[in-house]
């Protein structure tokens, strides 16, 4: 079952979406690509063939469970991980087709971070910045140093340079990978699980110095978790991933809100710390018509349902309820039970008013 | 007191002391040299490693079990004619040195090879990421991450290396050792005995707190 979206509905609420533009811009072109293990002489498919595109300068999700084939895709990219099959097309340049030294300069222009960041416990903070420039070794002793000097100041560190990362917290040591990541002046970077070892609140700040990173760096940023608020506080678009294919891809927006395929809305829930159960049987004891609204943009914060309660009669109740962001665009979820008036009358007003409505029960 | 160390010479424990600390250093020295990329290679080539390659680390494998499943007594003995081609005798610190870096390098390559495995493959992967040629990742990376775990095998091997001196004192290797069998035990001077085994329980002392600092040291875990 896949539900791939065209994320229209996302175009028009939210900032121009990068998927809405010219396919040349594309960054990173998988063309069915896929991975096979062989192991005691059996295939065990880690992906299957997939096809998919990130465009320039967004941030792009994968989600999925241990086991999906996220960390398989990540890795395609840079070829950490040899695809069995297919192409990987990343800037223009056929990955699948590099030779040793030729990936050697490619993954010079590829950063990544990591899930337990990776970092040598055996070189300074600032070593560890300056070595994926030593291994180049096209600058100069003085320009690392002042690459590194530039690089510490944007990730906050300029006060450790010389402490090794045993002394330092998680979040700082993922802050470190970041630094080392960006040193080569990449155009994407990889996330590889970067914030699962975090606590929320570092969680928050790791987050929030990505979105910083491409917004100000323009790098494309295409990142692996199994927490959907992740995607949902960074990511422009997201593909779900469940046993070595994607199930559904689209928009954050979209999917996150109107989530189609059942691994999606499980990961939904739990976002939400909804159990779906317990909520229908809450709702059984409600009389009259149950709505779920969805707004977004300026429409969360219109003053629309009083108005249409006024005009046609409706008396509604509140069952539930969320006002949050995506990224950086307000929505609001709420679900409400109608009772008396005219309310086919008030969903026809609601409806125009370019709010999202789903009947639960008629 | 003087009279129960009346036996012991001490131009002669002084000479048997210097050759011991020559014969260690010599051989220390070659083992490290010899060891250390064999050590190196038997992780690359080893199963599920960068440089995976069966047929030769089984074939490097078979050789270092063999030569450490063989005495080192019966190894001083048969590398006898190899020995005096390689340094023209098979008697004093210089005959001892090749059976000695022969005895010592297999053991020591195998406890590279497993301070290497301790490193996080995750360190392998970043490294790779960032474009490194495995000589990169060994060089920048691998030897850096292990060094306190390669220190620590350098400490052990000096301290086998002791005890290896002492035996190849029977074929004619001077030192500590060899004072002790040819005075101590042939000679029944119990009183020599004493100062040797002594005076390498004192070496071996120093050697492990100077293996054991320069681990601590080096250790920024």
């Amino acid at each position: 079952m896949s539900a791939v979206r065209a994320g229209k509905l996302g175009a028009f609420f939210f900032r121009p979406q990068p998927e809405s533009s010219s396919r040349a811009r594309d960054v990173i072109e998988l063309r069915q690509a896929g991975k096979t293990y062989r192991v005691d002489g059996r295939d065990i498919p880690a992906l299957q063939p997939t096809d998919l595109r990130v465009a320039g300068g967004e941030i792009f999700g994968l989600i999925g469970h241990s086991g999906a084939g996220k960390s398989t895709l990540l890795r395609l990219i840079n070829r950490l991980e040899e695809p069995s099959a297919g192409r990987i097309v990343v800037d223009g340049e056929d990955v699948t087709a590099l030779d040793a030294a030729g990936l050697r300069a490619f993954r010079r222009r590829v950063g990544m971070i990591f899930q337990h960041f990776n970092l040598l416990s055996s070189k300074t903070v600032a070593d560890n910045i300056a070595m994926p420039l030593q291994l180049a070794g096209s600058l100069g002793r003085r320009q690392i140093a002042e690459r590194v000097d530039g690089l510490l100041a944007r990730v906050g560190l300029e006060a450790h340079a010389g402490k090794y990362p045993a002394q330092l917290s998680g979040g700082q040591k993922q802050r470190v990978g970041i630094a080392r990541a960006l040193a080569t002046e990449p155009k994407i970077l990889l996330c590889d699980e970067a914030t699962s070892a975090l606590d929320p609140q570092t969680t928050a700040q790791v987050l929030q110095l990505l979105d910083g990173i491409n917004r100000e760096l323009g790098l494309t940023i295409v990142l692996i978790t199994h927490e959907m608020d992740v995607i949902r506080r960074v990511c422009d678009r997201v593909a779900v991933m469940d046993a070595g294919r994607i199930v559904e891809l689209g928009p954050v927006g979209d999917v996150f809100l109107h989530p189609q395929h059942p691994t999606t809305r499980r990961f939904v829930l739990e976002a939400e710390q909804i159990d779906e159960h317990e909520q229908r049987a809450d709702f059984a004891h409600v009389a009259g018509r149950i709505v779920r609204l969805t707004f977004r943009g300026e429409a969360t914060y219109a003053p629309l349902l009083g108005s249409v309660a006024r005009d046609t009669g409706v008396d509604f109740s509140i069952l539930a309820g969320r006002i949050d962001h995506i990224k950086d665009t307000p929505y609001g979820q709420l679900t409400l039970a109608l009772i008396g008036g005219d309310i086919d009358a008030a969903q026809r007003r609601l409806a125009e008013a370019e709010v999202h409505l789903e009947v639960l029960r008629a | 007191m003087n009279e129960f160390f009346s036996n012991v010479d001490p131009g002669e424990i002084w000479l048997a002391t210097v050759d011991t600390l020559l014969m260690l250093g010599g051989s220390l020295l070659f083992t490290v040299l010899f060891g250390l990329p064999l050590g190196v290679l038997l992780f690359l080539t080893g199963p599920r490693q960068m440089f995976e390659r069966r047929g030769l680390y089984r074939l490097l494998s078979v050789l270092v079990n063999a030569l450490r499943s063989l005495p080192f007594i019966i190894l001083l003995i048969v590398m006898i004619p190899l020995t005096v081609l390689l340094t023209g005798t098979s008697l004093g610190v210089a005959g001892a040195i090749p059976p000695l870096v022969a005895g010592a390098t297999p053991f020591f390559a195998r406890l590279v090879e497993t301070a290497l495995r301790e490193v996080d493959r995750g360190i392998i992967e970043a490294s790779q990421a960032m474009g490194a040629t495995t000589r990169q990742i060994v060089v920048d990376a691998l030897l850096p991450e292990a060094r306190p775990g390669i220190i620590a095998a350098i400490t052990i091997t000096a301290i086998t290396l002791v005890s290896y001196t002492a035996m190849a004192g029977v074929v004619g290797a001077g030192g500590l050792g060899d004072l002790a069998i040819r005075f101590g035990y042939q000679r029944f001077q119990t009183d020599v005995m004493i100062v040797t085994v002594a005076l390498l329980l004192v070496l071996v002392q120093i050697l492990q707190s100077i293996g054991d600092r320069l681990v601590v040291h080096f250790s920024r875990r």
